[in-house]
């Protein structure tokens, strides 16, 4: 069992979903998120020119088995990529153990995803 | 006249006053828009205040300080505590006064934006009673209250210096240029925002954080200037007012539109790209420019008054704040300082009556410009001894703590978002 976090474009985020709910997950969590890097946005208010770091993504969280973590990886890398910088990550990393709160059921078969 | 022409008359005038009372939301969405969240029911607060202040003090003495019989040499109206039978007109005094109070209310809410997000409530509550009850109606007595400064009896001051009598139609000088120089000097003796300014000096940008906010504002005042332009004509029965009323009607549109495509491709072409914030200025720019000559002026006028002030207002709203380094989040003292001096001067140089560029030599421009000066030095007068007055008593500005963390949570207890 093992969890993927994807920060990707807000612009991606209507095509990601799409994909995802058609690729065997079950559930997955999103939340708007603001970054700080190293790129800038130069902008202007009221005759004063500022640049803003604050960049705005969507970060979305999938728990999923361990046979779906290929699949799902390579289906954001798919469809959230434009080829312009900034398009994103992807993180992977293990995850110990979950439950079910209903059926108080134990272990990854409580992901109820298709496979 | 006949009664039906009184009647008239009296619901224009009574329907100019509610389009006037509707500029104060248009001017409470507009400010708010233009600052920051964590101090919206503050900027709220203070619009409200200076219409609920402006409505009993100008019921109460206000009135009778601008349209009382000369006392003091001229220089202020006997009060009337409320009594308003001294008053003789041919419109009835009580929707008189509605409609002369929306104007000192206007005047008033100009100042807030300017001191946005860093004044101590309870001392803009003193300068918003000050404004209502003595600065505005004295001035205003000088002018529209029948004193010295529109006096055209032959031996007058005035007649007899320029030929002419300072004329302000609805209010260029008498509202707007009052309200922001008392912006611009309340905005001075505050100091600039935290963060305003860098270590160099620099500006940096607070952006509002609303902009459809205050775009809305902007329409709603838009609005709101068809009654106070057009409305200050005080009457619209007979041949001469409604050809008179429409006259206005049209300045009034040709300068707000004309003001705001000025602004919008001068921003263009300094900054390479159209801006909003600005461009809602300029249309305000235009409005403020056109109302002391709107009378007077020809429709082409009224597009060059509104090119000219929405041209300034750019300059100027970037000379206060790059080079003056005083910090006024809204522009109030751009919009309804500078523009309501312009166009105050421009009424001196394009009325078609008798304005300068048509062959009618200087002296009413002379009386414009002399106009100008006394009420804009009695505003800056009153502006200086109040609110340094009170920064010397008891200080006119919040904490810091208090500005980072917002005005709404430590000034009100409330939050607008929540």
């Amino acid at each position: 069992m093992k969890r993927i976090e994807a920060i990707i474009r807000k612009t991606k985020f209507e095509d990601v979903k799409e994909a995802l709910l058609n690729s065997d997950i079950d559930w997955f969590e999103y939340h708007n998120v603001h970054g700080i890097g190293q790129s800038r946005e130069e902008r202007i208010y009221r005759g004063v020119q500022y640049s803003t770091d604050v960049i705005e993504r969507v970060a979305l969280t999938i728990v999923c088995r361990d046979q779906l973590v290929d699949p799902t990886v390579k289906v954001i890398l798919r469809v959230a990529h434009t080829g312009e910088v900034g398009d994103g990550r992807i993180f992977v990393s293990d995850m110990i153990d979950t439950w079910s709160i209903r059926t108080g059921e134990n272990g990854d078969t409580v992901l109820r995803d298709k496979k | 006249m006949d009664t039906i022409g009184l009647s008239l008359d009296t619901v224009w005038m009574l329907l100019a006053a509610m389009l006037v009372f509707w500029m104060q939301p248009g001017f409470a969405l507009c400010e708010a828009g233009f600052t920051r969240s964590k101090n919206t029911a503050n900027i709220l607060m203070k619009n409200f205040v200076d219409f609920m202040f402006g409505s009993l003090l100008f019921f109460f003495f206000g009135f009778g300080f601008m349209f009382g019989a000369d006392t003091l040499g001229g220089f202020i109206g006997l009060p009337n505590w409320g009594d308003l039978s001294f008053y003789k007109g041919d419109l009835p005094v009580e929707g008189f006064l509605i409609f002369e109070t929306v104007f000192c209310a206007t005047s008033a809410t100009i100042v807030s934006g300017a001191m946005a997000e860093r004044t101590k409530f309870s001392m803009y509550l003193v300068y918003s009673a000050v404004i209502s009850l003595l600065i505005y109606p004295i001035e205003g007595h000088w002018t529209w209250g029948g004193g010295w400064l529109c006096n055209d009896a032959v031996d007058s001051f005035m007649m007899t210096t320029f030929g002419d009598t300072f004329h302000d139609f609805a209010g260029s000088a008498i509202v707007h240029s009052v309200g922001g120089v008392l912006a611009l000097i309340g905005a001075i003796a505050l100091g600039p925002r935290l963060g305003k300014y860098g270590k160099d000096g620099k500006s940096r940008a607070i952006p509002g954080h609303n902009l459809t906010m205050a775009a809305l504002g902007v329409f709603i005042l838009w609005l709101g200037w068809f009654g106070f332009n057009p409305g200050s004509q005080l009457a619209a029965s007979g041949e001469v007012n409604r050809i008179a009323i429409s006259h206005v009607f049209l300045t009034t549109n040709l300068a707000a539109a004309a003001g705001g495509l000025a602004t919008m491709f001068i921003t263009w072409l300094k900054y390479g790209k159209p801006s909003l914030s600005m461009t809602l200025n300029g249309i305000l720019a235009g409005l403020v420019g056109i109302t002391a000559g709107c009378d007077l002026v020809s429709p082409i006028g009224a597009v060059i008054t509104g090119l000219i002030c929405g041209t300034v207002l750019v300059f100027s709203i970037e000379f206060i704040d790059h080079s003056l380094h005083i910090d006024d989040p809204v522009g109030a003292s751009s919009v309804h300082g500078v523009c309501g001096i312009l166009g105050t001067l421009l009424t001196g140089l394009l009325s078609t009556s008798n304005g300068a560029f048509y062959g009618h030599g200087w002296g009413f421009f002379g009386a414009e410009l002399f106009g100008i000066l006394v009420i804009d030095l009695w505003a800056a007068a009153c502006g200086f001894l109040l609110f340094y007055g009170i920064k010397k008593l008891h200080g006119l500005r919040v904490e810091s703590i208090v500005e980072e963390d917002g005005l709404d949570i430590y000034e009100h207890g409330e939050s607008c978002y929540n």
